[in-house]
């Protein structure tokens, strides 16, 4: 009986911690693979019998990859819209929860119900009817037709009011009686606060919009205004035989989100316990 | 008013203004009606025009056929009579009624039994969680990518290492039988990280002690899951069986992996309801009709969210 917590030796313990490293272990694998073959001479892409280790490393094919396609600009293209779409979700989300947290109005719950019914809209149904609008706007091949769309959440709204109720009020008073505005509470006591989950609200939006297909597919022709996962789609369709190089640019592709998501970790796996923010 | 006088006596008046007769002010409550309308506007207003007009404009495009240059006319129903009878869509439904009846309980069993093996603490339980969290943040274009590229064809890896173990090789996303089936693995490969952690919260939730009385009783693991974990896991299998439910009817993989890897094919076999819906709409401008099916799916979505509610005697979710 003396299993609590791998005080001494048991077998099943073993057992399930090596059963652990081997799931992970082919879990990780195509990713393992895609960075082997974005290392490999195009002639070993499929060379028999496989080899993970590649025998002939060419680190070329990241530049190449580069070259091919302006991966530069969508690269740039890709920051340009989750950053500033990042940023308007986390100002309006941030105004809009402190209303719904701190502020008495007529209404307010049932203001606050409707919010939550929104949830339950995805992107995917309304993409047809938002490329209409975007059509009258005459937004067509625009930022503001990748970015705005997306920048005004329920979701946000609710995840920051629920961490804003968890904030004492006592603070806030003492502001409020030496006639600090509204705004200036927000800004200078809840938001400092409110860190931990900004940081996670904002990961998650610049993630999704880092990687979002279908809207940039449906609203952008070309390459002057396309993101990365567009980039990619028209960089198959060029060169899709090139395994190798398309292997290199999925690899650099990634690497935004992966640090970003790296250097936060332990923030996101604790908002996403609270919240269960970041479904798709 | 009252209150608003009392209090500036109170505060301003133990400090210097006592005799300074009150300038007429808007009360206390009406500014602070002010201020959440202002706090409110900009994220409501962003709200209406890129949720609430789509939303309308979606549900009322149905009945309208609508050209490339904006003109609508009214056709009634004839979208939605049309749509039962468009041997596609009819194909597209029963695609997606399989890949919805598959992914929901997939995505519960490997969810919880992932989450089961990386609640243990044992070294290095951080890195296997971020392992399995990575793909969920990779863009599905890429991933749509690599599993194409690990799947081609008798070279690719996958098939590669089947005939190692004397397996013959599949054509894994060219063959109708088996396409489906390839799209629901990757799916349930990318989305699990997510709801390995809702999961392993919900089991973090359930007290140590109600193991350990369990464990004194002399009741064996397998007893211990079915009479434990399964039932104070309730809140958590609600909200999983919810968000999981959406996300395969029209979640963005649904459409991502099915552009990326099989364009629908082969034999339409894995054109999913989402991925219809975009070919009708912007390959062949056919608006209104994307729009009706587009509706039909929300009114599904609806219905299907409702059924769980129900059938889970209210889904007591506690949203405070």
């Amino acid at each position: 009986m003396d299993r609590e917590d791998g005080r001494g030796f048991p077998l099943g313990q073993v057992i399930s911690h090596g059963f652990l490293i081997l799931v992970a272990l082919l879990w990780l694998f195509p990713f393992v693979w895609m960075i082997s073959t974005a290392l490999k001479p195009n002639a070993d892409v499929f060379a028999m019998p496989p080899r993970v280790i590649p025998t002939d490393i060419q680190w070329g094919n990241f530049k190449a990859a580069w070259n091919y396609a302006p991966f530069g600009r969508f690269m740039l293209n890709g920051l340009l819209v989750a950053g500033i779409g990042t940023f308007l979700v986390l100002l309006t989300s941030s105004c809009a929860a402190y209303a719904f947290a701190r502020l008495d109005f007529p209404g307010r719950d049932n203001i606050f119900v409707a919010y939550l019914g929104t949830l339950m809209v995805p992107q995917e149904v309304i993409v047809v009817p938002m490329f209409i609008l975007m059509k009258n706007l005459g937004w067509i091949n625009s930022y503001q037709a990748l970015i705005l769309p997306w920048a005004f959440t329920a979701f946000g709204t609710f995840l920051l009011r629920q961490f804003f109720l968890t904030i004492p009020f006592e603070l806030e008073d003492a502001a409020l009686l030496d006639g600090a505005s509204r705004f200036r509470i927000l800004w200078n006591i809840m938001v400092p606060l409110a860190t931990p989950a900004l940081a996670v609200l904002g990961v998650f939006t610049f993630i999704n919009y880092w990687n979002s297909f279908l809207w940039p597919l449906i609203i952008v022709n070309g390459q002057e205004h396309a993101t990365v996962p567009l980039g990619l789609n028209i960089f198959m369709g060029q060169y899709g035989s090139q395994w190798n190089y398309l292997m290199a640019a999925s690899t650099i592709s990634i690497l935004p989100s992966v640090l970003l998501v790296l250097a936060t970790q332990r923030y996101l796996v604790e908002g996403i316990a609270l919240t269960g923010l970041g479904g798709h | 008013m009252t209150r608003n006088v009392d209090e500036s006596t109170i505060v301003a008046g133990r400090l210097v203004r006592e005799g300074q007769p009150a300038k007429p002010r808007l009360s206390r409550k009406h500014r602070e009606w002010i201020a959440a309308a202002l706090f409110l506007l900009p994220d409501a207003l962003g709200l209406f025009v890129f949720l609430g007009i789509p939303m309308v404009l979606s549900l009322s495009m149905g009945f309208f056929d609508v050209s490339g240059f904006g003109q609508y006319t009214w056709v009634g129903l004839r979208n939605y009579r049309e749509m039962f009878n468009d041997q596609l869509f009819l194909q597209s439904l029963k695609a997606s009624a399989i890949y919805v009846v598959v992914l929901v309980p997939a995505i519960y069993c490997v969810g919880l039994g992932l989450a089961l093996l990386v609640k243990q603490r044992i070294p290095f339980v951080g890195i296997f969680r971020g392992m399995f969290f990575l793909p969920y943040v990779i863009s599905l274009v890429v991933i749509g990518l690599v599993w194409q590229f690990m799947l081609v064809d008798q070279l690719g890896v996958v098939n590669q290492l089947l005939a190692n173990v004397g397996i013959t090789g599949k054509s894994w996303l060219g063959d109708p039988k088996f396409a489906l089936g390839t799209v629901l693995f990757v799916s349930v490969w990318f989305l699990m990280g997510y709801y390995m952690i809702i999961f392993l919260a919900g089991l973090q939730e359930i007290p140590r002690e109600f193991y350990e009385a369990a464990r004194l009783d002399g009741a064996n693991s397998f007893q211990t899951f079915w009479g434990i974990t399964i039932p104070l896991l309730k809140p958590t299998s609600f909200f999983v069986l919810l968000i999981s439910t959406v996300t395969a009817v029209a979640g963005s993989q649904g459409f991502d992996l099915v552009y990326i890897m099989t364009k629908g094919g082969p034999a339409n076999s894995t054109s999913l309801v989402v991925f219809y819906v975009y070919q009708q709409a912007f390959q062949y401008s056919h608006y209104g009709y994307a729009a009706a099916m587009a509706s039909f799916l929300v009114v599904t979505l609806l219905i299907l969210t409702t059924l769980l509610f129900i059938g889970t005697k209210g889904g007591r979710f506690d949203f405070d």
